[in-house]
């Protein structure tokens, strides 16, 4: 104590203390606003983080989250042991790749062709036209597929029945659900895909084109050489981000889309959660299930970001 | 600009101009079937199949959607949904970001990063279904209501809206005696008009289109907003054995097609109304949103 470089030093914390206290108090309405934000997020967010202990508990309503006995692993281990895992693990995984193979590339082609269009006004309407379905809910999406596709008056149907074919099950079958699942996305989606990369060209230095020109290039070599590598970057950014968020195939559409013929190929994690958890009442198990994705889900956000900045991109964390 | 003449060039610009015409078309002609048909008659819309615009012209549908009650008082919940749910988003949201937003505040990474980390990892379905359970809030429009009352998304960009705005109007503000609460309502939230009205734009489309929600936390069919019953209407109403039919109700007559598309129509043309006069602004904020926080 009597050295003093070590009393001093709690006096400048001291200091420091007392200067911070009359900050806050001084900016006090600053957290009276944060309160209900913080209390949403306490509630909503963490509580049911803290929930998720329910995965490792044999939850029974009439004992409560806190006297539920604890399982440890197993209902981990009764999932990981139903051949149904890898029914939903492998659904999971082709709907992801499917939606990188057919979807991810549209809106950057899309965003290319307007690029190219030399009347502004002609753009903006066709910008108009393929925003709207991005503003349509999955219900609309997928009863406007049904009033088309059903066997029972479907205009698709109806078609190749007057044309002297056989009627198609589009919706029960399950050769078909995935290719369902990938063009309502292209549909609803590809328009409003297409506003990130119109952002980033509209970024590049028309200079570039002039000197292309002057050099004698033409429009499929500016396109190659300048336009594609301008906006490389969004394209990586993107991606990882897509693969970030690989579980999480569209789930208010899938779950539309199902029925009890197609299930075999379109059961994926976030269905079979809410069929074991809501509509059997099985908490802890299908919490299990779900804690499972989550996790799965963090490792490919950090994993993908990870790879990003091997890219020498910014990686999104 | 050099202007090209050449005639690989001119080739492409009309290619290009016929693709994108025919993209458009194809995303906007489904929908506007299902707008014709709304207003045919069932004798037309079976006698020729598909329709751009209906010879007779009839408004049967809707006089029958609109003398239903179920259809109305779901028409009705999504409305005050969309209405009160917005205000409670852009409230909440406004309030918490403006302090993060100043650099003046204690424990503002830490609240952010916590606010962040909600992002990339949640509690899930199952847990969060039973706090709102044990919250006593199934069955009350609150389910609907405050589970989303803030994206932790939007919630990060307003604030880096907010974050660049000239830090002089608020020391000015201060000097003449304001309080933190209204620089906030004065200047601050005058000044991010055109973000706010993006955001809630987003929020509101969110709450007109929730359908999820309700199937979890609403059982009792009264309280349907107008997206559940449209897919009972639509896709339960045919097949028969298609999903679980179990809550529909019994009285309830197996609609034309018509109908059918009506209610699509009704489902969807309200938000799409609100959507010409915020296109201006989304791209920006659609943009903010993907710029690094």
């Amino acid at each position: 104590m009597g050295n003093p470089i070590a009393a001093s030093k709690p006096t400048i914390t001291n200091v420091y203390r007392r200067q911070r206290l009359r900050r806050m108090v001084r900016n006090k309405w600053l957290y009276i606003m944060l309160l209900p934000g913080l209390l949403y997020f306490i509630i909503f967010k963490y509580v049911p983080m803290y929930g998720l202990l329910l995965a490792f508990k044999n939850y029974q309503p009439f004992l409560g989250f806190v006297d539920s006995e604890w399982v440890g692993l197993k209902h981990f281990n009764r999932f990981f042991g139903d051949p149904l895992f890898w029914k939903l693990l492998s659904n999971t995984f082709i709907l992801a790749a499917y939606n990188i193979l057919f979807f991810f590339p549209l809106p950057i082609i899309l965003a290319l062709m307007l690029n190219e269009l030399r009347s502004q006004a002609y753009k903006k309407w066709i910008q108009t036209m393929v925003y709207i379905p991005h503003f349509m809910s999955w219900v609309v999406i997928v009863s406007i597929a049904y009033l088309f596709f059903t066997t029972e008056g479907g205009l698709v149907n109806e078609a190749i029945a007057s044309m002297g074919g056989e009627k198609v099950q589009f919706l029960l079958s399950p050769g078909w659900f995935r290719t369902f699942i990938t063009g309502e996305v292209m549909w609803k989606e590809t328009g409003w895909g297409t506003i990130i990369f119109l952002a980033a060209l509209a970024g590049v230095d028309t200079q570039l084109y002039e000197a292309a020109k002057i050099d004698g290039a033409g429009r499929m070599r500016q396109l190659w050489h300048i336009t594609l590598p301008a906006i490389r970057s969004t394209i990586i950014i993107l991606l990882i981000l897509r693969l970030g968020n690989f579980l999480d195939t569209g789930f208010e559409q899938i779950f539309l889309m199902l029925n009890s013929l197609n299930r075999e190929v379109g059961e994926v994690f976030d269905t079979y959660v809410y069929t074991t958890g809501i509509s059997q009442g099985e908490y802890s198990y299908s919490t299990a299930v779900g804690l499972f994705k989550s996790v799965v889900g963090l490792v490919l956000v950090f994993g993908s970001n990870f790879i990003a900045k091997r890219f020498g991109e910014e990686g999104i964390l | 600009m050099v202007k090209e003449t050449s005639w690989a060039s001119r080739l492409f610009d009309i290619f290009n101009i016929i693709v994108l015409a025919v993209i458009a078309l194809v995303t906007i002609i489904p929908f506007i079937y299902v707008v014709a048909g709304s207003f045919a008659t069932q004798r037309e819309l079976l006698e020729k199949g598909f329709i751009l615009f209906p010879t007779e012209f009839s408004l049967e549908a809707y006089k029958y959607i609109f003398s239903t009650s179920t259809l109305m008082r779901s028409l009705g919940v999504t409305i005050f949904i969309t209405i009160v749910g917005t205000l409670i988003n852009i409230t909440l949201t406004c309030l918490m970001a403006y302090p993060l937003s100043r650099r003046d505040m204690d424990f503002r990474s830490p609240i952010q990063l916590l606010i962040i980390f909600t992002m990339l990892f949640s509690g899930g379905m199952i847990p969060t279904f039973l706090v709102v359970k044990e919250l006593g809030m199934l069955d009350t429009y609150w389910s609907l209501l405050l589970p989303g009352a803030i994206s932790a998304f939007n919630l990060i960009i307003i604030r880096s809206f907010f974050q660049q705005l000239p830090p002089d109007l608020e020391e000015s503000a201060k000097i003449d005696g304001a309080s933190d609460p209204g620089i906030l309502l004065r200047i601050v939230i005058p000044l991010s008009l055109p973000a706010l009205a993006t955001f809630s734009l987003f929020y509101a489309v969110g709450h007109w289109n929730t359908y999820f929600s309700s199937i979890l936390y609403i059982n009792d069919s009264t309280k349907w907003p107008i997206q559940v019953l449209l897919r009972q209407i639509v896709m339960l109403s045919q097949g028969g054995s298609l999903g679980d039919t179990s809550s529909l109700e019994s009285n309830f007559i197996p609609p034309d097609q018509a109908v059918k598309m009506a209610v699509i129509v009704i489902s969807t043309v309200p938000i799409l109304i609100v959507y010409p006069f915020l296109q201006k602004h989304f791209a920006k904020g659609a943009l903010l949103g993907s710029v690094k926080g």
